[in-house]
């Protein structure tokens, strides 16, 4: 009987858990003792202040992304996964990216900010801070841009998610 | 009420009867609680000990086993009993002391992040920090260690917390938002799985624990004698399925038999039920049951097509999918007999020659697949047998043949030396005239044999049946295999005389050498009705056979 053994792919979970101290540490735990990778991983309260939101990126065949999803299923303080790479969603990331902007290269940061509906949030003589939000070819391709002007730091939240139409998670 | 108090109030609201543990300082003020409740305290000469008699408690009855510890080295040492629960699905629930809420994190005396270390290896566990919390959670407890997928929970309580008041209300239910354990199987995959066992030319089932676990054992018997199918077992299966039994293959898997290897290899459909493709099962997948299809019958939703793909998923409670899939099955018709006659001829033909076999010469040096026998004659297979790891639970799984569920307690996923001493201490407590051994190696005994203390002081007639190798064993077979020979730190060239041994913990110690001496020495020691140690010496360098190498195929089977 062969395995699975087909192409590496990434895919985005929604997962809904209880905010309890250490439940992040069990996601985590769970990853590391079963080796699996977690791309990134962002988490925040729900509505619910008893429920926190995880949206998770992995990537692995697809028996690994299947293990992943009954893994966590498993856990006890994991209320709900669901793979929103299996349906039609919505991924978003947030940036902030400080960068070089002196006399030469702030009318072009400008300019860059501008094309992507980008936000300057902090100006100084020598930098401006920039927010820009989108899906992840967007932040890529800013960040590419801003590249040759010298980023001096860049942090990012990591990708939310969100079923598209009136499916819930 | 003090929250000790309440910690007894909930357990025998559970119907706990028994609790194995080691006190200490931060779990005093429960131990102290206990001294006058009905529940029975053992107190164990390890932590680990308390464990493994939990998991032999609990293994032998399907009540959960109950395990009372101090905090940090009292935590940390019962990671392994944990581990084996974890990986064998055993019910157990371990209380942990912890240091005073106000000093976790201060590096407090005896203190240990045992929530974080034993994350892993718990099905779930807790801290609690708010005695107003304790009741639920202990509920909690015992509810997620024997649902579902049954396994080890961990609640870690904090001195302060056992001494503050609350009031007692134990709750009726338990709300667990993220916890649903799926019982009944998808009916429409029933129905397919009885139309793919209706068109099968050959096919076997492949049982594990699971069966045991789900109280399926007359199910499946019922499933395999209805439809003429042959039943193989996993080592965490035995006795799920007679093994005294026209369609009875033997285990199956690394040192299971040829014919049920064979049959699994030459089968066209696998029913596995409650069982997990573990590795010591399939060897090398690439060459597992080629030209097999796969129904898989689990509770556990991750089990399922983890290492094989599978062609019938059917996540479920075994008892309940078998119930449903025989329904669906009576209403087949089929002459199934007839149908199966060439493969079960097939089957014969690989039983009658390829037999598990060994040698006792009269005169010669005493065999240890010769002592299991005769244990198993003896006992006229009623004893409830536990093993250590290693060559002997290896025979013992060959050589004794269970016929009941909950008669073979053994260490499979974990494969833990040390385990089966207090697994039959659990055993013997929670059935006082059963009938207990622990056929042991030599090498796993020394990890747990301070618990002859145990045995002697609450009276636990358990006997050890050392098969006294001088060696470890099973060490010693793959170094002779794999490493040419070379015998590198496994000679147990300096061991006590267990005679001697079992004496000075006022056991009783018997010994047998000759062939002829085994009987007789069993018989006595059955009739002794004490704690008893018999050392067998046996042979050295006996091997376990057949042996399908590690990631190999049946094709690399060692018969001799
Ligand atoms: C706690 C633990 N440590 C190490 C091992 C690795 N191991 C597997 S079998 C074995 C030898 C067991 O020797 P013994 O108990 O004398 O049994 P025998 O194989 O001789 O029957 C060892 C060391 C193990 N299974 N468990």
């Amino acid at each position: 009987m062969p395995t699975a053994n087909d192409e590496i792919q990434r895919h985005i979970f929604g997962l809904l858990v209880e905010n309890k101290v250490g439940v992040l540490g069990r996601i985590t735990g769970l990853f590391s003792a079963r080796g699996f990778n977690i791309d990134c991983l962002s988490v925040a309260e729900t509505e619910d202040p008893t429920v926190s939101r995880i949206t998770l990126v992995t990537a692995g065949d697809s028996r690994i992304l299947e293990q992943v999803q009954k893994q966590l299923n498993k856990l006890i303080d994991v209320i709900k996964v669901m793979d929103l790479s299996e349906e039609p969603h919505i991924a978003r990331e947030l940036v902030l990216i400080k960068v070089n902007a002196g006399a030469e290269t702030r009318e072009e940061v400008f300019r860059i900010a501008s094309i992507f509906r980008g936000k300057i949030v902090d100006v100084t003589p020598k930098t401006y801070t920039l927010e820009v939000t989108g899906d992840e070819d967007k932040i890529r391709a800013v960040i590419n841009l801003l590249k040759p002007l010298g980023i001096r730091e860049m942090v990012r939240t990591g990708t939310i998610a969100i079923a598209r139409g009136q499916r819930v998670l | 009420m003090k929250g000790a108090e309440i910690f007894v109030q909930s357990l025998l609201r559970e119907g706990v009867d028994t609790i194995f543990g080691h006190p200490g300082g931060a779990i005093l003020p429960i131990n102290d609680a206990l001294y006058d409740s009905p529940i029975r305290h053992i107190l164990t000469r390890h932590e680990q000990g308390a464990v493994h008699m939990a998991e032999g408690y609990a293994r032998a009855t399907g009540r959960p086993g109950v395990v009372l510890v101090t905090s940090g080295p009292g935590g940390t040492n019962v990671v392994t009993g944990l581990t084996n629960a974890f990986m064998d699905s055993t019910p157990i629930v371990v209380f942990t002391g912890q240091v005073p809420t106000p000093v976790i994190g201060n590096d407090a005396f005896q203190e240990a992040d045992i929530v974080g270390i034993t994350r892993s290896c718990t099905k779930h566990n807790y801290l609690v920090k708010d005695v107003r919390d304790l009741a639920r959670i202990i509920k909690e407890a015992f509810y997620i260690a024997r649902t579902g997928r049954p396994g080890p929970v961990l609640v870690d309580i904090p001195k302060d917390v056992s001494m503050s008041e609350c009031e007692f209300v134990y709750p009726e239910s338990v709300h667990l938002r993220g916890y649903k354990p799926t019982i009944v199987g998808h009916a429409g995959q029933i129905r397919r799985a009885a139309e793919m066992i209706a068109q099968a030319q050959r096919p076997v089932i492949y049982a594990g624990g699971g069966v045991i676990h789900a109280g399926a054992s007359e199910e499946l018997r019922t499933l395999a004698e209805l439809t003429v199918i042959p039943v193989t077992c996993t080592l965490m299966g035995l006795g799920g399925f007679p093994g005294v039994h026209e369609l009875w293959l033997g285990m199956l898997g690394m040192h299971g038999t040829v014919a049920a290897n064979m049959a699994m290899n030459d089968a066209d459909l696998v029913i596995a039920i409650g069982a997990r493709f573990d590795d010591r099962v399939t060897g090398n997948l690439e060459e597992f049951c080629v030209g097999a299809k796969f129904i898989h019958i689990d509770i556990d939703p991750s089990s399922i097509g983890k290492n094989v793909r599978v062609d019938l998923p059917i996540v479920g409670d075994a008892k309940h999918c078998l119930q449903r899939l025989l329904q669906e099955l009576r209403s087949i018709d089929k002459d199934w007999k007839a149908a199966h006659a060439d493969w079960l001829a097939q089957i014969a033909a690989w039983q009658a020659k390829y037999p598990l076999r060994y040698h006792q010469e009269p005169e010669g040096e005493l065999l240890p697949q010769f002592v299991c026998e005769q244990i198993y004659e003896v006992t006229q297979g009623e004893a409830i047998i536990t093993t250590e790891v290693g060559q002997h639970q290896m025979w013992a799984a060959q050589y004794y043949h269970f016929m009941r569920p909950r008669q073979f307690i053994t260490s499979g996923g974990l494969g833990t030396m040390g385990f089966g001493f207090p697994a039959a201490i659990g055993a013997q407590v929670a059935y006082p005239d059963a009938l207990v051994i622990d056929i042991a190696g030599d090498g796993s005994f020394q990890m747990t044999m301070q618990e002859l203390a145990t045995a002697v002081q609450y009276d636990l007639p358990v006997i050890v049946a050392i098969l006294n190798n001088h060696s470890l064993g099973m060490v010693r077979q793959w170094q002779q295999f794999f490493y040419g020979g070379r015998y590198a730190d496994s000679s147990l060239e300096v061991s006590p005389d267990y005679v001697k041994l079992a004496e000075a913990f006022g056991a009783v110690g018997l010994r047998a050498t000759r062939p002829e001496e085994v009987r007789p020495v069993l018989e006595k020691a059955i009739r002794l009705r004490r704690p008893t140690v018999i050392d067998f010496v046996v042979k050295t360098d006996e091997n376990v056979f057949p042996m399908i190498p590690a990631g190999g195929s049946i094709k690399d089977m060692l018969l001799a």
